[in-house]
């Protein structure tokens, strides 16, 4: 019921999505272009609007809707599987492997597709030595842990890489290519990039709800979990997986837009409580939508587009702040 | 039904308990006694196969338990930890359905057949009317009897519970030991389980393991290896143990501290 009724709300504010901008369009107008591309409609719109609509508004609010469910989604499924509702998608290092790869991408001179080709594969890569090195330290202990604390030293060892490829970019014209795109951003989003990114993030997205039952009983733990009939390591593999080939491929297209994948699963537990099962789907749905909605606010809210990053953090910094303060009882 | 033999358990570069034998068979409560850090923990874990023995073997039902997958272990052995609260606020329901992980698909959870078993198992326990509310904010003694329960919904033929009474109060304690004897003899499930106190052993157990700090261990009689001695030997502290005559008749052993234990 409450998806239904989520569902229905991402909806209308996708549609008032499309009239927000320099170039206002009506919903109704909105509405015919899009049903135009499925049934003849006589155009009463200029060709311009049709432009702005399909050509410009469609892409970024696809990118909008897809980045924000995947920081989301994987967001909650790594609070479940690390037990500890404080950490993001970036905590095995993917943030940090992907900004080297878009960093490393811009110094060489490539466009937008090495760009995002070489920060998934950072992200990927980031998350892969992690994991090895938990693997193999955490063999006898708590694998958990050290999968964390590895996170941690790959993820400042692939930030510093970024500030040595800073260090040597030309400061006049990589060095501010880099920079802005560690902003993240959707403003330079096209379909052809989308539908390349959309196919990991939609793989991933069914492989987290395919195990939502499976990291419920991971909450408590690996003995549990293990004494209850998982065999956790492997099921482990492939939620880190799964939550990495989203994340990766979100970051890819995005840049660092921070506190998503923190914020909106909190707000999602505090809607429906902890069960993945239910957890996982309205997380996806919520992520999409907030991110749509900063979005629509860092392109309209000035004469100048601001970063969306930039935006998500000013806006979820308080707003974190706040949901800390409503739902201290739950976790402690 | 379990069998373990010539068990050496411990970590990689240590060995903590040498030389184990003993089984346990349906109906039995085999209580583990011992002082901290003789490898109690330990035990239990290389048991649950959660820690890989470093030599010896255990069966259950005739087959050593290395060739069991996680799955078909899980529906035979049970496990209850001792009561610790998760990071996030599940229904008592969903945390006693999380027994049936084991039966159902791994992908959907439990079914209408796995609710209804778990809620069964709350009905044995006493606890129904918990099953609504958020495991985080029920008591110590509430969780200990949910945790039991979900261990319950596995539906196993064998539970290993460790120190099922420490962090509960002198009620619940009772409580939990009365419902751990009822389900060893109604369910005809072997129960192996841990305790701090010879008492409970004295009441409850149908055999005691008694591991004292040279590690030597026995296994037998609780009347006849809960002694004096073993105390001394073992926890450094005089005891008297008398055997009292109960209001039905029965006679009981328990166990006081000896000395000066006036009132000053």
């Amino acid at each position: 019921m409450r998806l239904i009724g989520l569902g229905a709300l991402l909806l209308m504010l996708v549609l008032v999505s499309f009239g927000i901008g320099r170039y206002p369009v009506s919903p109704d107008t909105v509405l015919a272009i899009l049903a135009g591309k499925l049934f003849s409609i006589d155009p009463f719109w200029t060709p311009e609007t049709e432009a702005v609509v399909m050509g410009i508004r469609l892409p970024r609010i696809l990118a909008a809707l897809l980045v924000g469910a995947a920081l989301s989604v994987s967001g909650a499924a790594y609070q479940g599987l690390f037990r500890n509702p404080m950490v993001s998608p970036g905590i095995l290092g993917v943030s940090a492997g992907a900004s080297l790869g878009a960093a490393l991408a811009i110094l060489l001179g490539h466009g937008m597709p090495g760009i995002q080709g070489l920060a998934f594969a950072g992200g990927l890569a980031a998350v892969g030595a992690t994991w090895a090195i938990g693997v193999t330290i955490g063999r006898q202990g708590d694998p958990v842990l050290v999968m964390v604390l590895a996170g941690i030293v790959i993820g400042t060892l692939f930030t510093a890489l970024v500030s040595l490829v800073k260090f040597v970019a030309d400061p006049y014209n990589t060095l501010p290519a880099i920079t802005f795109w560690l902003m993240g951003s959707l403003a330079s989003v096209d379909l052809p990039d989308l539908s390349i990114a959309a196919l990991p993030i939609l793989a991933g997205l069914a492989g987290l709800l395919a195990m939502s039952w499976t990291l419920n009983v991971l909450c408590f733990g690996d003995e549990e979990a293990r004494a209850l009939g998982l065999e956790t390591g492997r099921l482990r593999f492939v939620v880190i997986l799964c939550a990495t080939l989203v994340s990766a491929a979100a970051v890819a297209i995005a840049g660092i837009i921070g506190l998503v994948g923190l914020i909106v699963p909190h707000l999602a537990r505090m809607l429906v409580g902890p069960d993945h099962r239910v957890l996982l789907p309205v997380s996806t749905l919520l992520g999409a939508g907030f991110l749509l909605a900063v979005d629509d606010l860092a392109r309209s809210l000035f004469e100048v587009e601001v970063p969306l990053g930039i935006v998500t953090s000013i806006i979820g910094a308080p707003f974190f702040l706040y949901l800390m303060n409503r739902s201290r009882k739950a976790w402690i | 039904m379990l069998e373990v033999q010539r068990l050496n358990c411990g970590y990689a570069r240590r060995t903590v308990l040498e030389d184990i034998t003993f089984d346990l068979n349906p109906g039995e409560l085999l209580c583990l006694l011992g002082p901290n850090g003789v490898g109690k923990t330990t035990l239990f874990k290389t048991l649950l196969g959660l820690l890989p023995p470093r030599s010896g073997e255990i069966r259950l039902d005739g087959r050593p338990t290395r060739h069991w997958s996680r799955r078909e272990f899980a529906r035979w052995v049970g496990y209850v930890p001792q009561a610790h609260t998760p990071p996030f606020p599940f229904q008592v329901e969903d945390v006693v359905a999380m027994g049936r992980t084991a039966h159902g698909s791994l992908f959907s959870g439990p079914g209408q057949e796995g609710r209804k078993v778990a809620a069964e198992a709350l009905e044995t326990l006493g606890i129904s009317a918990l099953a609504k509310a958020s495991y985080t904010e029920i008591s110590g003694g509430e969780r200990q009897l949910v945790l039991i329960a979900r261990a319950l919904a596995q539906q196993p033929r064998i539970l290993v519970m460790d120190e099922p009474t420490s962090n509960l109060d002198y009620g619940n304690q009772l409580k939990v030991m009365a419902h751990i004897r009822q389900i060893a003899h109604g369910r005809d499930m072997g129960i192996i389980l841990t305790t701090h106190h010879p008492d409970h052993a004295l009441l409850y157990a149908s055999r005691v393991l008694t591991l004292d700090r040279e590690k030597r261990y026995r296994v037998g009689d609780p009347a006849t290896l809960i002694s004096e001695d073993y105390l001394r030997r073992t926890y450094g502290v005089e005891t008297e143990i008398h055997e009292i005559d109960r209001h039905d008749g029965r006679k009981t052993r328990i166990c006081i501290p000896a000395g000066d234990t006036g009132k000053t």
